[in-house]
């Protein structure tokens, strides 16, 4: 029973509007969540524009501090923003975002991009420097002599794959991955998710993986988490989450997948198509906050905003239908 | 092991080499696609090659010093003094080039004192906007900027004595405030771009994340301004010796040679002419210049 | 050949660049009949949208066309004048972009906009702002846009991501048109509001009677929306069938693997990507551009170019192992 590494429960994230009509009300980004994540495990994240998943991967990395609510690391309290955390979590968490264009300073060569967490926590090989930075970079596939290449003059896949390698160089426990294939094409995804998933096995990582694209998620994660303007809807481990989902957003989200044979389309959900447009996270509806578009919604949805509840062995879902 | 190792090292030194040899071709290609920043380097490049070997090269090089001759005074432009004499018989091109070095000095001084001292406020002010540092930073800022630079230097140079010197130092304490607004305004967007963001998530000291992820962004708008700014300093130093304040006679300075040869216009027009035209010059280069710098910094691939 | 709409036959377009001729296309060959809703699919680099640049004659002033030709409606593109392009591109194509934020114009109306798009298309009485307005409000409520005079009436930050690209396919066939171009027109959206889109741009090009192109990365969206495929490698088209020709039967070993690495619902884990790097375009080999990276290459292919062949079933192939 590998032991759990990162604890969340009923974290909020507020952001609080300064200007406009809308001054003094608050943006509920994340309106209480709660999930662990165990050694070795991968936790896919999934959901629409205005979700909260981007939010939830920037708390835990620190970006933010939590506006209420608590995250445990490895037992250790992290719910502060990053400034105000221990140097060591600095390196124990690490972060690899959407687009490897802005991520890495264009300015700054391959050398000096992996030197840089290697130097601040003090882990930089006295005896043969370059040849640490060259096994990192033979750890993501790229060859020795990018060394002193700019960003510039690398692929997309390829600057993925340097973030990547910087993401690992400070031997972390867990990485967050917001999104990290969504702008590289289909072949250069197919690598980079292959090492992800190889590096993992090797070290034992455990990731938080954010995405939009269902099918990847399939073949990724251990357990699924989809979320609908800062709640969690429904969590479940992966194969119960594509085989039998249990909330209708779930459902709906599942229905919309471009497939690429009949087989794959025997296997999506029934198609739902959705009602209305997704509401704006300053408005959330009264009640169940998918009201408004879910295609099952009843008298109840409008009143009472439905708890999670465990139906199956680590299967949650918020729903009054359940 | 070992081997490898040192083969590997062998290795990436020739790929150093070759990459920064890639990076000036391309720069200068990137420069050279605006044929009037061409001209522009060319026009600074003979300036500086003439300030520099004026001994060498002019004509009348004792000119320079306390030189009297009347019998050949004010003499117009001929096959001898091809830009003529003054007053008192000086041949005015071979003190124009020696002019050109109090004007490049100036320039280069100014620069080399303001652009450092304004970056960096303009940085610290930059990345903790919204704390009072900033808020401190920027009002002086504000302050500076509405003093005007001629007349702060006519007020430093009559409290000191006037010099070259003196007249830089002035010049300086009004430039200043131009850098760190640059810096302060590409400061507060830098800062919030991922990889400084990233660098920040690593636990980066203060002091790196400053100098060595934003400047860097920021060298691009700031080369294009000193570039420019080489004109502009200069023609506010001609501006001050114009009116006696800067380099004290004999030695020539272009903004004296202009004034001393105004009262003689339009019958003797070469001995002020010349040295505005020499100003125009100077000025003209710099600025054609700039645009070139502009494009060889812009990272268009 | 004179019921093509567009017909595009050996393009090559090359950029001037500070380090010689980037060849980016390497003889491109494409028709779209009238009606026909065709769908290029390629990775990034491989000139997808460069070709559709050519075709609207907007590409940068580095790019050159040495060899090809283009014809639309029988007339040949690359020969017409200014006014002749104009008219191109008022009536006859209208384009949409992957970033809906880069074809609206931030400081004018919705309303304003696609006032101009109407008054330009050379319709009849397109000058008169009732018809103007008239037109537009039907072609915001054909995209089952709710409210399309308050949507007239504002503008684009307002808006979200959705209804902003159902907006610029609502202006994009406002006026009747021959051919649409969209350019990953759902990639940066939500995968509820993609399919919603798809849906909206399929129905309303097939009312209209219009062709469509379609580029787009994703073989799934090629699948549901569009009736023929063509797939791009580094410059040219390397295979092109019905679309359920192709998913049924991949003959391009290029083709094969970028079905392989996509993530299939079934499970089954991911496969390896394809070795390799796109190849560079400076220097580009005088064989098939794809050969380093094909696990299937022989001698041959690395010398010659291969041409399109023809296999059946409307099924055409540009490889060696085919002929």
């Amino acid at each position: 029973m590998s032991k759990t590494i990162l604890e969340v429960k009923g974290l909020k994230k507020y952001f609080p509007i300064s200007k406009g009509a809308q001054k003094g009300m608050f943006v509920k980004a994340i309106d209480g969540i709660g999930f662990t994540i165990k050694e070795g495990e991968t936790l896919g994240l999934v959901g629409e524009s205005g979700s909260g998943k981007s939010t939830t991967a920037y708390n835990v990395i620190g970006m933010y501090g939590a506006t209420a609510g608590k995250m445990t690391f490895k037992g250790e309290d992290i719910s502060q923003s990053s400034s105000k955390r221990a140097t060591k979590f600095k390196k124990e968490i690490q972060i690899v975002f959407q687009d490897p264009g802005t991520t890495l300073n264009p300015q700054r060569n391959v050398k000096q991009i992996l030197t840089l967490p290697l130097s601040i926590h003090g882990m930089i090989d006295k005896n043969d420097p370059e040849g640490q930075l060259i096994q990192l970079l033979e750890a993501v596939e790229l060859p020795a002599e990018y060394l002193y290449k700019y960003p510039s003059s690398l692929g997309g896949g390829e600057r993925q794959m340097l973030a990547i390698a910087r993401a690992l160089s400070t031997n972390p426990s867990m990485i967050v991955l917001d999104e990290p294939t969504s702008s590289l094409d289909v072949s250069v995804q197919a690598k980079i998710i292959n090492m992800l998933l190889k590096l993992q096995k090797q070290h034992s990582l455990s990731y938080l993986f954010i995405t939009h694209d269902l099918s990847l998620m399939r073949n990724l994660a251990t357990k699924v988490a989809i979320m609908y303007l800062g709640k969690i809807a429904e969590i479940a481990p992966v194969e119960t989450f594509f085989a039998e989902p249990r909330h209708p957003y779930t459902q709906m989200l599942l229905s919309a997948i471009p497939v690429i044979s009949e087989e794959e389309e025997a296997l999506k959900q029934t198609k739902i198509t959705p009602k209305g447009e997704i509401p704006s996270p300053v408005n959330v509806p009264t009640g169940c906050s998918f009201n408004t578009r879910c295609p099952l919604v009843r008298e109840e949805c409008f009143v009472n905003d439905p708890i999670m509840k465990e139906i199956a062995s680590e299967h949650f879902v918020r729903c009054h239908l359940i | 092991m070992n081997n490898t190792q040192l083969m590997n090292n062998r290795q990436e030194r020739v790929v150093i080499k070759r990459d920064k040899y890639e990076n000036i071709k391309k720069a200068w290609y990137k420069f050279s696609l605006n044929r009037m920043s061409v001209v522009g380097l060319a026009i600074v490049c003979i300036v500086i090659f003439l300030a520099v070997f004026q001994p060498l090269i002019a004509p009348y090089p004792e000119h320079v010093g306390a030189y009297v001759n009347f019998k050949g005074a004010s003499i117009a432009p001929n096959s001898i003094y091809w830009m003529g004499t003054d007053v008192f018989g000086r041949d005015i091109m071979s003190r124009i080039f020696y002019a050109f070095r109090g004007a490049l000095t100036m320039g280069i001084g100014v620069l080399a004192v303001v652009v450092p001292i304004g970056g960096i406020l303009g940085l610290i002010a930059g990345y903790w906007k919204g704390k009072w540092i900033s808020t401190l930073i920027m009002r002086v800022t504000d302050v500076f900027l509405a003093l005007p630079p001629l007349i702060l230097a006519l007020c430093v140079c009559a409290i000191l004595r006037p010099t070259l010197f003196n007249s830089m130092m002035a010049v300086c304490v009004s430039w200043w405030p131009w850098y760190t607004r640059l810096v302060y305004g590409m400061t507060t967007t830098l800062r919030n771009e991922l990889y400084v963001k990233s660098a920040e998530l690593l636990g980066a000291s203060k002091r790196h994340i400053l100098f060595r992820e934003i400047l860097p962004n920021c060298l691009g708008p700031i080369f294009t301004k000193m570039t420019l700014d080489m004109g502009w300093v200069i023609l506010t130093g001609a501006s001050l010796s114009f009116v006696g304040l800067g380099e004290q006679p004999p030695i020539p300075a272009l903004g004296t040679m202009v004034s001393d040869g105004a009262k003689f216009l339009p019958a003797q027009w070469w001995i002020a002419i010349f040295p505005a035209l020499a100003i125009m010059v100077v000025v003209l280069g710099f600025n054609l210049m700039g645009d070139g710098v502009k494009d060889m910094l812009s990272s268009e691939e | 050949m004179s019921d093509k709409i567009v017909d595009v036959r050996n393009l090559h377009v090359w950029y001037r660049t500070f380090a010689g001729q980037v060849k980016v296309l390497n003889g491109v060959n494409l028709n779209v009949g009238k009606g026909e809703k065709i769908s290029i699919v390629g990775e990034t680099g491989c000139g997808k949208t460069t070709t559709v640049k050519s075709i609207l004659r907007i590409l940068v002033k580095q790019a050159s066309i040495p060899k090809g030709e283009i014809f639309f409606n029988g007339r040949d593109v690359l020969k017409m004048n200014k006014n002749e392009l104009k008219k191109l591109r008022g009536s006859g194509i209208s384009m949409i972009f992957q970033d809906p934020t880069m074809s609206l114009n931030p400081v004018f109306t919705i309303g304003s906009q696609m006032h101009s798009v109407i008054k330009y298309s050379g319709q009849p009485d397109a000058e008169k702002k009732s018809v103007q307005q008239e037109l537009a409000v039907k072609a915001l409520k054909e995209t089952s846009m709710p409210d399309p005079e308050r949507i007239l009436q504002s503008y684009p930050f307002q808006l979200s991501g959705g209804m902003r690209q159902r907006i610029s396919i609502a202006m994009s066939l406002a006026t009747p048109r021959d051919l649409v171009i969209a350019d990953e027109p759902t990639t940066n959206l939500d995968v509820t509001i993609q399919d919603q889109v798809l849906k909206i741009l399929k129905d309303r090009v097939e009312d209209k009677g219009s062709s469509l192109i379609l580029i787009t990365h994703s073989l799934g969206v090629a699948r549901e929306t569009t009736d023929r495929i063509y797939v791009m490698y580094a410059g040219s088209m390397v295979e092109t069938a019905p679309t359920g020709e192709l998913f049924k039967n991949q003959l391009h070993p290029y083709t094969q693997a970028l079905m392989d690495c996509i993530p299939k619902l079934s499970g089954g884990g991911v496969s390896e990507g394809i070795p390799g790097r796109i190849p560079n375009y400076l220097n580009p080999s005088e064989g098939c551009r794809f050969a380093p990276r094909c696990p299937k290459a022989f001698e041959r292919c690395q010398a010659e170019k291969p041409e399109y062949k023809d296999v059946g079933s409307e099924h055409q192939v540009a490889c060696f192992l085919y002929y």
